[in-house]
């Protein structure tokens, strides 16, 4: 992990985003019946040389983030500001020349490469459009360097992305990243689609790069031990709202937002030792097209209580440098029921 | 009066499912599959058998040929797979129908892809009763209703009127589920049933099975990539690597000493939730082997930190290991070599082949 970052400036810091897809009725004349409320008054920042963790359950709203934050979506309302300049209505020129500071990995490294190009022009293809390496011995060059920095074999240049591997694809799309040296890289599920054997190898790649470039990360992940592994904060998200923020020894020392809790408990651990009984969560996400009222997560909580439908928490500071968006959090108690015995504060009795 | 002598104890029934030297070759265009390789197992009544393997291991095609689900023109199977003493492999596909989905069931990775969304749910798990039972159709929704009931469906009296689109990825499953209980099968088996799903509802598909299986008694064959899940879930582990099985072992066993370097590198591989943050995972180098062109001698050589130049030569068997019983292994490492290699990298040791890189160059 990245050393603390001074406190300075933030790199990024989103305010209040919210983003709203139409669900629309008709075929020639479509009217508006309703909205995904994806993000919902979404606001964090994140901090040079660090990398920030988002985590949740699929259609909590965290792509939808990343793209809002590299302006890949527009918001429907919210601010993002990016080295203290409010990028969030930039056009033409000034977007282009934002997009060379912000790139993203995706997750699916078959479906993010053009099977018809080789492996070095996709690499290329940044530095051809923002004109950076203009001399092509000199590109090549550049692309060679930079397929060498994330493990492929630079005179693969002229291979197809059909030729490789599912890993070997993720390090092509690391390498397109890198490319134009941005100040903020996004990856969104980069190890999710691989095989566990290969997981470990985009892992280490990305820590390797963290230290070695300074790089500042945002790593959008369902997986809370890859992000354990690699973060300095974590920012929880359900239903388009931030639950909790927490620093990483917060979150996975003393998780207070029962959604959190709810989470840890749920990873099974590759330890039949640490087997435990869990609380349950019952029922599913809800639909974002029509979240529950006030807290949003009070139809699964099994500490909600009646103010949980009527008034909405607001994201505040419970200690622990922890903000949390909840009426009732985790006591010491109930996070330690939660937790896996290695990291619950009394080990519970193993085996 | 003497009393009579106790009478002999009843020899003991057979396993359930007894597989003995499977194996499944498909001919393609490019050469011959060798998909499953020799595969030898048992899975008794009311246990849980986890088969864990990476894409490719040969996990699925071994789990659907006890099914008939490999029976391809293409497709050669010897061995045998003795269900209650039946061999499966010999049975005419009109009597295989009688087992499928009434004594043995199946149920996939992906539940929106199992339910055809032309139908209402209701319909095609009574559909799923109907074949193997003649039941009137008023019956049959009547044992849906229940079905959806007792898998954790809400409403089920309105919900078995829906299409599957309006169902959620956890209620999919959990259809899919009450679609292969209907028939109260001894075996069900799970491929990937959480792979798709969010973690939280993956704890409660899970939860449901580990229930049902009590209530019901049956034995489940669960199939997966993850040691997270079949650590909770199985009482023993096969793990798969090129169509083999390279290790087989109770689960508390297999955790406290695992004996295989493949199984070592996929415990490794894998952050751990517990672990210290910054923890140096240590990947397998390069990939899973073509099941065409397989490597010579131990298939994992390539990839073997471990390996010695004989290795490539001697093919192992699968062995059972000095003081643990039902543990055994195919491995060509000395035992007391494994001991030691294992407790080194537990310790934090990376070995000298992984450490050298991982580029393999594309295929």
């Amino acid at each position: 992990m990245s050393p603390a970052a001074a406190p300075t400036e933030p790199l990024i810091e989103a305010r209040d985003l919210v983003k709203h897809f139409p669900i629309t009725r008709g075929i020639i004349i479509q009217r508006q019946v309703g909205a995904v409320q994806a993000v919902d008054g979404v606001s964090f920042e994140v901090r040079r040389g660090e990398t920030l963790g988002i985590v949740g359950e699929s259609g909590c709203g965290k792509s939808t983030t990343a793209r809002l934050v590299t302006r890949l979506l527009d918001p429907t309302s919210g601010e993002v500001h990016f080295e203290g300049r409010d990028i969030t209505k930039l056009r033409g020129g000034d977007l282009k020349a934002l997009r060379r500071e912000m790139q993203i990995i995706f997750q699916d490294p078959y479906s993010s490469l053009n099977p018809r190009k080789t492996i070095g022009s996709i690499v290329a293809e940044p530095l051809v459009i923002h004109g950076i390496h203009k001399d092509e011995a000199d590109r090549r060059r550049r692309v060679q360097e930079l397929m060498e920095i994330v493990g492929l074999n630079p005179e693969h240049y002229n291979r197809y992305a059909h030729e490789f591997s599912g890993g070997q694809r993720q390090r092509i799309g690391v390498a397109r990243a890198l490319a134009l040296q941005p100040k903020l890289i996004i990856a969104d599920e980069p190890v999710s689609a691989l095989d566990v054997s290969i997981q470990a190898q985009i892992v280490n790649l990305l820590r390797r790069l963290q230290r070695e470039f300074n790089l500042t990360l945002v790593l959008i992940a369902h997986d809370l031990s890859v992000i354990r592994q690699m973060c300095d904060r974590v920012i929880v998200m359900y239903l388009g709202k931030v639950v909790e923020l927490a620093p990483n020894a917060s979150l996975y020392g003393f998780p207070r937002h029962p959604y959190t809790g709810a989470l840890l408990s749920a990873v099974p651990v590759a330890d039949p030792a640490s087997r435990r009984a869990r609380p349950l969560l019952t029922g599913d996400v809800p639909s974002p097209a029509n979240p529950p009222r006030a807290c949003r997560f009070h139809t699964r909580c099994p500490k909600a209580q009646p103010i949980c439908g009527e008034e909405e928490p607001r994201l505040e500071d419970k200690g622990n440098a922890t903000l949390a968006a909840c009426h009732f959090p985790l006591t010491r108690e109930e996070a330690d029921a939660r937790l896996p015995a290695g990291l619950a504060s009394r080990p519970a009795a193993r085996g | 009066m003497s009393p009579d002598p106790p009478p002999p104890p009843p020899p003991p029934p057979p396993p359930l499912l007894e597989i003995d030297d499977l194996r499944v070759e498909f001919a393609t265009e490019d050469g011959v599959v060798h998909a499953v390789d020799g595969v030898s197992y048992r899975v008794e009544r009311g246990k849980t058998l986890g088969i864990v393997g990476e894409s490719g291991s040969g996990k699925s095609v071994g789990a659907g040929t006890i099914l008939g689900l490999s029976r391809a023109a293409n497709a050669t199977i010897s061995g045998r797979i003795l269900f209650e003493g039946r061999d499966l492999v010999e049975l005419p596909a009109e009597e295989m129908r009688h087992i499928r989905g009434n004594e043995i069931s199946m149920i996939f990775q992906d539940p929106l892809s199992s339910l055809h969304p032309f139908y209402r749910v209701g319909r095609q798990l009574s559909e799923a009763i109907r074949v193997h039972r003649d039941v009137s159709k008023a019956a049959a929704r009547t044992r849906v209703v229940e079905l959806l009931e007792l898998v954790g469906v809400p409403d089920p009296n309105r919900r078995v009127d829906e299409y599957p689109h309006e169902y959620s990825g956890g209620m999919r499953q959990r259809a899919m589920i009450a679609m292969a209980l209907a028939n109260e099968p001894r075996l069900l088996i799970a491929d990937e049933p959480t792979t798709a799903l969010d973690v939280t509802v993956q704890a409660q598909i899970l939860a449901l099975m580990e229930r049902l299986q009590r209530e019901l008694g049956m034995a489940i064959i669960l199939i997966t990539h993850d040691l997270g899940v079949v650590a909770e879930m199985a009482d023993e582990i096969a793990v798969m690597y090129a169509g083999r099985i390279v290790e087989i072992a109770p689960t508390a066993s297999l955790f406290a000493a695992p004996q295989h370097p493949y199984t070592w590198g996929l415990l490794k591989s894998i952050p751990s939730l517990e672990g210290e943050p910054g923890e140096e995972l240590i990947p397998i180098p390069g990939r899973p082997p073509s099941l065409i062109n397989r490597p010579s001698g131990c298939h994992f050589h390539p990839r073997c930190a471990y390996a010695q130049p004989s290795h490539a030569q001697i093919d192992p068997a699968l062995l059972p290991v000095t003081g643990a019983p039902g543990h055994l292994v195919a491995c060509l490492l000395g035992e007391q070599a494994r001991r030691r290699d294992w407790a080194a990298l537990k310790a934090g040791t990376v070995p000298v082949a992984a450490a050298a890189g991982s580029d393999e160059g594309p295929a």
